[in-house]
């Protein structure tokens, strides 16, 4: 009997909370964030999500919780303390936090989850971003090929991994269309997660490169990538940054930027769930859908010819209609061009 | 007058001045950046003791200090200083790896698990001895040869992750997981079966293996004949030859002992949580483990109390992260880089004005005492 009022109350109260959860629901989210071993301010990857996150803060005002790793049991941690602390949907940044979003999302299923540069997990209650990086690989390869004097050019990853190569492999591609007898001298800094953050030994690859002839570099490796930039510069040649639009560090002697719209992810991610418009499933973000794309501003604007426009402009709409297809590294593990 | 300080007031009073002194720099730092200390140091204090699971999770950073603290803390007594811990628990965790990974298909979890535990000692043992063997042999100096032997280790651990031993179908630099089973069981899992509900984190069975450690230490090191001649090492080694033993063989048992302690961190970090051999899982907790020591005064006890000390910085640290914005990853580091500066580099700084003190306190309370005694008789 005493039992059963106990159990009474509970429901009731319960029941309130349900109540009031459901009508706070469609009101307010509690977004969560958490960065990678970057940190928020790489000037590349991690930043170019804070720069998503600061977007949906600014147009809604809406807090965004925010945590940067420092190792790796913290990954799994940090999740299941943002759960704890109310957030209703948790994006992580890039594929080292897989295994604990997939994790920390099987246990809280009415939290919602995203997580960036992941494909391969399966969860009904996780959006995961890929990238077509190939494609804007290829588009800033067509201008590589188009700038340079010498007819070679460079690459200079930072990890060794499929999905770096697949970058360069989309770069190539690019230059191939449009100088077939080109050189395309490729480097990866590592094969540690340390190479993302090693600008030391970016610019000696870089000079090296340009030692053997290149004159314009393309690089996707993180925070190493600042190296390559800078050695670039400082022999006179031209570089192309990656991942955030990196035309203003040397204005001048960057000759474009391969966007990949991290920040749209993001921001995309907390819209989706405020609007109640949150979907799981993995979304393949192309030239097509914006997700990749070559960066024009007033920093590159004395470097692109009107030449080199239309062919970059061309293979963008070559891309979007079909008629060409950027092989995709990923898919079979090799590189045809 | 200064007096010598008497030992309690050495292993008790004297660290605590040196973290309050820690945390009044870090205190007006924080003050600096405009947010309270003190709403901070409650964070600090909530975030590692206090909310469901903080414990589990200091703990379970205690655990790893504990061994590396224990590590350090064998070859100092042979005045050998063992800065390898962490190469020495990164080919811990390899052992485990390969004892595993080549086992988990065929033999039941709880034998691997049995078979895993030695090996990793004996594989930290290795990477200690042979440092071990260039000093004693050789004359290569011990601090330089650690040093090295990290680098190689984590090159081999590099070469072993990013090639043949990575896990196909995804990108990072790890191992596939274990079979179900082979890990070692977490303390909510035991609580939950036992009828108390305890919140989830990450402290497994290598917690008690640790403790179990600790005194292992403590016996081998006071009450042993092995650790009266490890000592011994340490305060001459002409005695010891004299004595008739060789100071070549202990120096080379010390090591492997010291390596075999920080191989067991492995035990936490691979078989306890995250049941695959990943890269940088030791996290510098290799070389904590020597400030760890020298605040332990490199007492088994001591180092315990020391290693829950880093754990709560650990853990109650991240909690400062998520609780302000302002206080950023780098604050929290520099937060526990002061109070490795003040109870390991500086902890003698505050040594001779507490011997004043205690030496004027002393003195005063002889000089009342005689007063007593005159008036008695």
């Amino acid at each position: 009997m005493k039992f059963s009022l106990y159990k009474t109350i509970i429901t009731a109260i319960s029941g309130l909370f349900l109540i009031g959860s459901i009508t706070a629901q469609a009101a307010d989210i509690k977004p969560a964030v958490i960065y990678d071993m970057g940190g928020k301010f790489d000037k590349s990857f991690n930043e170019g999500v804070w720069n998503g996150v600061k977007k949906f803060t600014e147009e809604t005002g809406i807090e965004v919780m925010e945590f940067e790793v420092t190792n790796e049991t913290q990954r799994e941690q940090a999740m299941r303390r943002m759960v704890d602390r109310g957030a209703t949907i948790v994006l992580g940044v890039g594929f080292a936090q897989a295994d604990a979003i997939a994790a920390v999302a099987a246990e809280n299923p009415d939290v919602q989850f995203s997580i960036i540069d992941v494909f391969w997990l399966d969860a009904p209650n996780l959006r995961q971003y890929a990238f077509k990086e190939h494609e804007g690989s290829y588009l800033v390869g067509v201008a590589a090929a188009h700038a340079s004097q010498t007819g070679k050019v460079g690459f200079v990853g930072g990890m060794d991994i499929s999905l770096i190569r697949k970058f360069a492999c989309g770069y190539v591609g690019g230059v191939k269309s449009v100088n077939a007898s080109a050189d395309v001298f490729q480097n990866m800094t590592g094969t540690t997660p340390s190479a993302w953050n090693d600008p030391a030994k970016g610019a000696e690859l870089t000079i090296s490169q340009i030692d053997r002839g290149a004159d314009v570099i393309y690089q996707a490796a993180g925070g190493t990538g600042i190296g390559v930039i800078q050695a670039a510069v400082d022999s006179g040649k031209l570089a192309i940054g990656v991942d955030s639009n990196q035309n203003g560090i040397a204005p001048g002697s960057i000759l474009t930027s391969m966007l990949k719209r991290v920040d749209v992810a993001a921001y995309e991610t907390f819209m989706d769930s405020k609007n109640g418009n949150f979907t799981a499933g993995v979304q393949m973000l192309g030239v097509a859908e914006g997700g990749v794309d070559w960066a024009l501003d007033e920093n590159n604007a004395s470097l692109i010819t009107s030449e080199m426009k239309a062919a970059v402009e061309q293979a963008r709409a070559d891309i979007i209609s079909g008629k060409i297809t950027v092989h995709n590294y990923e898919s079979d593990s090799a590189c045809p061009y | 007058m200064r007096k010598p300080l008497p030992a309690w007031v050495d292993i008790s009073i004297m660290p605590l001045i040196n973290i309050a002194a820690a945390f009044v720099v870090a205190g007006i730092i924080i003050a600096l950046i405009g947010e309270n200390p003190f709403t901070a140091l409650a964070v600090m204090i909530k975030g590692a003791f206090v909310y469901k699971g903080a414990l589990g999770y200091t703990l379970y950073y205690t655990t790893n200090f504990i061994f590396t603290g224990l590590a350090v803390a064998v070859a100092f007594h042979a005045m050998l200083f063992n800065i390898g811990g962490e190469g020495q628990a990164m080919i811990g965790g390899l052992g485990i790896g390969f004892i595993v990974l080549s086992l988990d298909p065929i033999l039941p979890p709880l034998l691997v698990i049995l078979l895993a535990i030695p090996v990793a000692a004996i594989f930290g043992a290795i990477w200690g001895v042979i440092p071990g063997w260039l000093q004693a042999r050789r004359g290569s100096h011990i601090v330089i040869t650690t040093i090295m032997f990290n680098f190689i280790a984590s090159s081999i651990m590099v070469w072993l992750l990013a090639g043949m031993l990575m896990a196909p179908g995804q990108m990072s630099p790890e191992t596939r997981h274990f079979a179900d089973g082979v890990s070692l069981m977490q303390i909510h899992h035991i609580g939950n079966a036992l009828g108390w509900p305890m919140a989830r984190s990450p402290l497994n069975l290598s917690f008690v293996i640790a403790l179990i450690a600790a005194v292992a230490v403590w016996v081998l090191i006071w009450r042993t004949r092995l650790g009266y001649i490890i000592r011994a090492t340490g305060h001459s080694e002409k005695a010891v030859i004299y004595a008739g033993h060789d100071p070549a063989r202990i120096i080379m048992i010390v090591m492997a002992i010291s390596g075999g302690l920080a191989g067991l961190m492995a035990l936490n970090e691979i078989l306890g949580v995250q049941e695959r051999v990943i890269l940088n899982f030791t996290s510098g907790y290799g070389f904590t483990g020597i400030a760890v020591a020298l605040m332990g005064r490199n007492h088994p006890f001591g180092i315990v109390l020391a290693s829950l000390l880093f754990g709560a910085l650990y853990q109650g640290g991240a909690e400062l992260d998520f609780e302000f914005q302002t206080i950023t990853r780098e604050m929290v580091l520099m937060i526990q880089g002061l109070i490795i500066l003040f109870s390991g580099a500086l902890a003698l700084m505050f040594v001779p004005a507490a011997e004043r003190i205690y030496g004027k306190l002393a003195s005063a309370d002889r000089s009342s005492d005689t007063r007593k005694g005159e008036q008695n008789g």
